[in-house]
C-alpha cells in the first residue's frame, strides 16, 4: 500500500460535496444557453448548432423596445448612485463621527436587508401617493435607491483597507483637501469606483420585482418583457434572450473582479 | 508659503559654548533665540473626553534647536508619535502651545507647515514613479519645470537612488522605498523634518547602514531633524540630543552621554543600555536607589584587603562572545549582573564571591 | 485621526446626497406603506378614508355573512409555509455551503479565486433567467423526465413542478452563494497551523470539523443563515414559477393585492408584518452573534 502524504486539508466528503454543488449552480445555466443554439423548436431533440432564435429574439420590436429601457434605466442608476456613494463612503470611512452615523449607515443598507418586494410595494405605493408618473423615470429612481448599497460596497472596502498614512503623507506634502482627494484618494480609489459603478449596472440591469411592480404601463424592462414572454410558454426565443441577460451580466461581473483584483494584491 | 522654499541654511556650530554641562543648554536656549527652532510649551494631548479620556502627553515642555538631530526615545504607548503628530499637525493639543521659529502653528494643517514627515509605513504613493513621489512636495509648493527635475535629481543622489527614478515604489526593496520616503520628505526643504521609526522595518544589517546614512544626510542638508525611536542604541549613535519619555512624559532631556552616563531615574537608567539597580542606603547615598551598569562592576574571587566589596555568590553564567555575564546573588537577596570581558576563570554557579562597585561608577537616582 | 479635515468635518455633507435619496425615497415609502395598512382599500387600487385596522383584523379573521369575525387560519398557514420553507432553504444551503466553504477555503490562492468567481457569478446573474433554468430541466417534457424515461426508471414523465419541493429547489439554487460567501470569508482567515495542531493532537477529521470548523465558521454561519432566510421568507419569483402561483408564499401574497387582488391596504399590511418578522430575525441573529462571539 502507498503511503499517503499528510495533507491537513483532506476532507473527501466535502470535495465530493463540493464539486457537485458547482455542477448544481452551473448545470441549468449551460442547459438553458445549449437549449438557445438548438435548431430544433422542440427543446430536447439537437436540431444542429444555429443562431436562428437570437436574430429572431433580435428583431423582435417589443423585446428590443424593453431592452433598450433597461439599457436607459441602468445608464442612469449607474453613474447616479456610484456618484452619491464615493462621498458617503468618504464620509463614513474617513469621516468624523457624526450624531445619527450608525443610523445613516444602517438605512443606506435597507435595500439590502428589507425583502424585495416590500421595497417594490412601499415604492409603487409612494410613486402613486405623490403622482409622479415619469414612466421610465420611475423605474430609474427605484433603481438608484437599491444601486447605491452595492455600488458603495466595494469603494468602502478599498477605503478600509487604504493606509491613511498614504493620505496624511500628501497632506504632509503641503497638499490641500481637494489635492488630497484628487491626487491621491481618487486615483487609488478608481479600481473600486469602477467594480461598484459594475455592481450596480448589473443589479439595474438584472432587477425584476422592483421594476415588475413600479413600472407604469408601457415603460418595460428586459426582465419585466422575459417574465411575459416565460408564462406563455417556454420558447426557443424567451431562451435566446435569456441568454443575452444573462452573458452580459457575467461578463460585466468577471471584468469588475478582474478590476479589482490587481491592485488589492500589490497593496 | 514663500518662507518654505527660500530657506535659509542653519549655522553650524552652534553647541560651541555649551560642550560643557547639559544644565548649561538649557540656558543657552533660554538666552539666545536664534537657535529655538521648536518650542513645545505645556503640551497635554488627551484622546477621548471624560474620565476614560487617555493621556497620550502630559504637560510635555521641550525645546528643539537649529540643525539639530533631535531623538524622542521611549516604549511604545510612551507618547513620542503622538508628540510627532502634534508637530506635523496631525493632531491638535489639547491644551499647550507649539512654536516653529517662534511662530504659535498650533492652528496651521500639516500642509501650511514647513515641516515633513518621514512615515514609519514610507507611505509612499502607489499609483506615482519614484520621481513622481519625491516631486509631490515641490509641485504642491507651486514650483514647475525645470527647477522641480533638479531638485528631484539632487535628491535621488542624495538618497544613492538615481537609478531608479522611473520604478514605481512596489518595484522597490523596503531599504529602498526607505530612502525615496526621505528624498520625498526632503525634497521641499523643510525647517524640521520628522521621522516616525523609520528603520523599524529595516533587518538588522541594513539599519545599521542607514543610521550612518541618515547622520549623513542630516550633515549634508543642515536640516533639523526629529527622529522617533524605542531603539536606544539607535538614539544613543544617532543623536545630537535625547528626550527620554514614558508615560506621556519627558523624563530625561540631553546629550546621549549624559543620558547614558547620568541617567536621572530609575526608568532611565533601565531603559537606556542595562542597569543594576541597587538601594542607596547599601552604598551610604542619600539618593534611594543607585544604578551600576553591569560593565563597571568588579567581581574577584578572594577577599580584597583595602577596598572591601559585598560577598554573594554566583546564580548563573552566560558566554556571551566578546563578554562574559555573571549574575550574583549579594547576601541579603539583591541580583547584581557584570557584564566584562576580564571575568576570572572558575565560575560556576553557587561559587561565594565578592562585588566591587567602584564609587565613580555608582550613579545615584532620584526616584 | 485629524489628518483629512476636509472628510471629517463635512462628514455628514458627505453622506448627504445618498442618506436624502434613501430617505426619500425608501424610508418615506416604507412609512406611506404603514400608513396605507391602516386604511381602507378602495376598490379601484388605492386606498382611501377611515383609518382602520381593518387590514390586521383581516390577516386572522374572516367577516362571515352575517358581519361576525371568525378565526381564520388561511393567511397564517401561508405565512406558516413561508417560515417553513424559508428554514428548509437556510438548512439546505448551510448543508451544501459549510462543505462548499471548506473546500474553496482550503485551496491554492489562484485556485481559490477562481472558485469564489465561479460562487460569485450566480449570485449577480438574472435571478428570473435562473429560476426559469428549472423549469427547462423539471417540466414534463424536461430534461430531468427525458432521462429518467430514457433510462427507463420511469414509464410516464413525473410531474416535478408546482411542487413545495421545486420551490425549495429553487430557493436553495438561488440562496446558496448567500451562504458559501460569508462562511467562505470566516474559513479564509484561518490559520492552516490550527488544522496541523489539532492532527498534531490526536484529533480525527470528524472532531476537527466539530472542534475546530464549526466554531470558527459559526459567524459566517450566522450572516449566512440571515443572507438566505430574510430573501427566501419574501420570495416571488420561485413560488411563482416554480410553484406555479398555486402554492402562495408571503411574496405571492404580497404582490397579488396590488395587481389581482386590489386590496393596497390588505398588501401594505402584510409588508409590514413581513417586515416585522425581518426585522425581529434580525435582531434575534445579532443577539446570537454576541452570545456566541468568538474571538479570532
Amino acid at each position: 500500500m502507498r503511503a499517503r502524504v499528510f495533507d491537513w486539508r483532506r476532507m473527501p466528503e466535502y470535495r465530493t460535496i463540493s464539486l457537485l454543488a458547482f455542477v448544481f449552480l452551473y448545470a441549468p445555466l449551460i442547459i438553458l444557453i445549449v437549449y438557445a443554439f438548438n435548431a430544433n423548436r422542440a427543446a430536447l431533440i439537437w436540431g444542429g448548432f444555429s443562431t436562428q432564435w437570437f436574430v429572431k429574439a433580435v428583431l423582435n420590436d417589443d423585446l428590443r423596445r424593453s431592452a433598450l429601457n433597461s439599457l436607459i434605466v441602468a445608464a442612469i442608476a449607474t453613474p447616479v448612485s456610484t456618484l452619491v456613494a464615493i462621498p458617503a463612503a468618504l464620509a463614513f470611512e474617513r469621516g468624523r463621527f457624526f450624531p445619527g452615523r450608525s443610523t445613516g449607515e444602517a438605512l443606506i443598507g435597507m435595500p439590502l436587508v428589507a425583502p424585495e418586494i416590500v421595497t417594490a410595494i412601499a415604492t409603487l405605493i409612494f410613486f402613486e401617493a405623490i403622482g409622479l408618473r415619469a414612466g421610465v423615470g420611475n423605474i430609474a429612481i427605484a433603481h438608484i435607491v437599491f444601486c447605491i448599497p452595492f455600488a458603495l460596497l466595494p469603494i468602502r472596502a478599498r477605503l478600509r483597507e487604504m493606509p491613511r498614512d498614504i493620505e496624511d503623507a500628501a497632506r504632509d506634502l503641503y497638499a490641500d483637501s481637494w489635492a488630497v482627494f484628487s491626487r491621491v484618494t481618487l486615483p487609488l480609489l478608481m479600481p473600486a469606483i469602477v467594480a461598484g459603478a459594475t455592481l450596480a449596472f448589473v443589479v439595474s440591469l438584472d432587477d425584476f420585482l422592483i421594476t415588475f411592480m413600479v413600472a407604469p404601463a408601457g415603460a418595460t424592462t428586459l426582465p419585466v418583457y422575459l417574465y411575459g414572454m416565460l408564462r406563455v410558454g417556454v420558447t426557443p426565443e424567451a431562451n435566446a434572450a435569456a441568454t443575452i441577460l444573462l452573458v452580459i451580466s457575467i461578463a460585466a461581473v468577471v471584468l469588475s473582479s478582474v478590476l479589482v483584483r490587481p491592485r488589492t494584491v500589490k497593496a | 508659503m514663500q518662507s518654505l522654499q527660500t530657506v535659509a541654511r542653519p549655522e553650524i556650530n552652534l553647541r560651541v559654548g555649551s560642550e560643557g554641562q547639559s544644565q548649561d543648554q538649557s540656558l543657552d536656549i533660554e538666552t539666545d533665540s536664534s537657535v529655538r527652532l521648536v518650542q513645545v510649551q505645556g503640551v497635554t494631548k488627551a484622546f477621548g473626553v471624560g474620565p476614560t479620556a487617555l493621556k497620550a502627553l502630559d504637560n510635555v515642555s521641550l525645546t528643539i534647536r537649529t540643525n539639530e538631530f533631535f531623538t524622542l526615545l521611549g516604549p511604545s504607548g510612551c507618547g513620542k508619535t503622538t508628540l510627532l503628530r502634534l508637530l506635523a499637525g496631525f493632531e491638535h493639543p489639547t491644551e499647550g502651545a507649539i512654536l516653529l521659529d517662534n511662530k504659535h502653528v498650533v492652528n496651521d494643517p500639516p500642509n501650511k507647515r514647513p515641516v515633513n514627515t518621514v512615515f514609519q509605513s514610507y507611505a509612499l504613493f502607489p499609483h506615482m514613479s519614484v520621481e513622481q513621489n519625491v516631486a509631490f512636495g515641490l509641485e504642491r509648493l507651486g514650483q514647475r519645470g525645470p527647477e522641480v527635475a533638479e531638485r528631484v535629481a539632487a535628491m535621488l543622489k542624495l538618497v544613492r537612488l538615481e537609478a531608479l527614478a522611473k520604478r514605481r515604489p512596489s518595484q522597490l526593496s523596503g531599504g529602498q522605498q526607505q530612502r525615496v520616503a526621505l528624498a520625498r520628505a526632503l525634497a521641499p526643504q523643510p525647517r524640521l523634518l520628522l521621522l516616525d521609526e523609520p528603520l523599524s522595518a529595516l533587518d538588522l544589517k541594513l539599519r545599521r547602514g542607514m543610521q550612518v546614512e541618515l547622520k549623513r544626510i542630516q550633515r549634508e542638508t543642515g536640516i533639523t531633524f526629529v527622529l522617533v525611536t524605542h531603539d536606544q542604541e539607535e538614539a544613543l549613535s544617532m543623536s545630537d540630543r535625547i528626550a527620554v519619555m514614558d508615560h506621556g512624559r519627558v523624563l530625561q532631556l540631553g546629550r546621549p552621554s549624559d543620558i547614558y552616563e547620568r541617567p536621572n531615574c530609575r526608568f532611565v537608567a533601565d531603559f537606556i543600555g542595562e542597569a543594576n539597580v541597587l538601594p542607596g542606603s547599601l552604598f551610604g547615598f542619600k539618593a534611594p536607589y543607585v544604578a551600576i551598569r553591569p560593565e563597571r562592576v568588579l567581581l574577584s574571587m578572594k577577599q580584597d584587603p583595602e577596598n572591601s566589596g559585598l560577598p554573594g555568590h554566583v546564580v548563573e553564567v552566560v558566554y556571551l562572545g566578546a563578554t562574559t555575564s555573571c549574575t550574583v546573588a549579594l547576601q541579603g537577596g539583591p541580583l547584581v549582573k557584570v557584564e566584562r570581558s576580564d571575568l576570572p576563570t572558575g565560575l560556576v554557579p553557587d561559587r561565594p564571591v565578592i562585588c566591587r562597585f567602584p564609587h565613580d561608577a555608582l550613579l545615584p537616582l532620584e526616584s | 485621526m485629524a489628518a483629512q479635515p476636509r472628510f471629517r468635518d463635512r462628514a455628514l455633507l458627505l453622506a448627504g446626497p445618498a442618506l436624502l435619496t434613501i430617505v426619500i425615497f425608501m424610508v418615506l415609502p416604507m412609512a406611506i406603506a404603514l400608513v396605507y395598512s391602516f386604511m381602507t382599500a378602495s376598490p379601484y387600487g388605492g386606498v382611501e378614508k377611515p383609518y382602520t385596522a381593518g387590514a390586521y383584523v383581516r390577516f386572522v379573521y374572516d367577516r362571515d355573512l352575517d358581519d361576525s369575525l371568525v378565526f381564520d387560519t388561511t393567511y397564517l398557514q401561508i405565512f406558516a409555509r413561508s417560515l417553513i420553507l424559508a428554514a428548509l432553504t437556510s438548512l439546505g444551503c448551510l448543508l451544501i455551503g459549510l462543505p462548499m466553504a471548506w473546500y474553496v477555503a482550503t485551496r491554492r490562492p489562484v485556485q481559490r479565486q477562481i472558485l469564489v468567481l465561479l460562487v460569485t457569478i450566480p449570485f449577480w446573474t438574472n435571478l428570473l433567467i435562473r429560476t426559469y433554468c428549472w423549469v427547462l430541466l423539471l417540466r414534463d417534457q424536461g430534461l430531468v423526465n427525458n432521462v429518467l424515461l430514457w433510462l427507463g426508471l420511469t414509464k410516464a414523465p413525473i410531474t416535478f413542478l408546482y411542487s413545495d419541493g421545486a420551490v425549495l429547489l429553487g430557493l436553495i439554487y438561488s440562496s446558496l452563494p448567500f451562504m458559501v460567501l460569508p462562511i467562505y470569508g470566516a474559513l479564509e482567515k484561518m490559520d492552516p497551523r490550527l488544522v496541523e495542531a489539532a492532527y498534531d493532537l490526536y484529533a480525527d477529521r470528524w472532531a476537527i470539523m466539530r472542534k475546530l470548523v464549526w466554531p470558527l465558521a459559526k459567524p459566517g454561519v450566522a450572516a449566512g443563515n440571515l443572507l438566505v432566510f430574510v430573501p427566501a421568507l419574501g420570495a416571488f419569483l420561485q413560488p411563482d414559477i416554480l410553484g406555479g402561483g398555486k402554492k402562495l408564499m408571503i411574496g405571492s401574497l404580497i404582490q397579488q393585492q396590488f395587481t389581482t387582488g386590489r386590496n393596497w391596504a390588505f398588501g401594505a399590511a402584510l409588508s409590514m408584518i413581513l417586515m416585522a418578522f425581518v426585522l425581529g430575525a434580525m435582531m434575534w441573529s445579532a443577539w446570537r452573534r454576541a452570545a456566541i462571539a468568538v474571538p479570532v
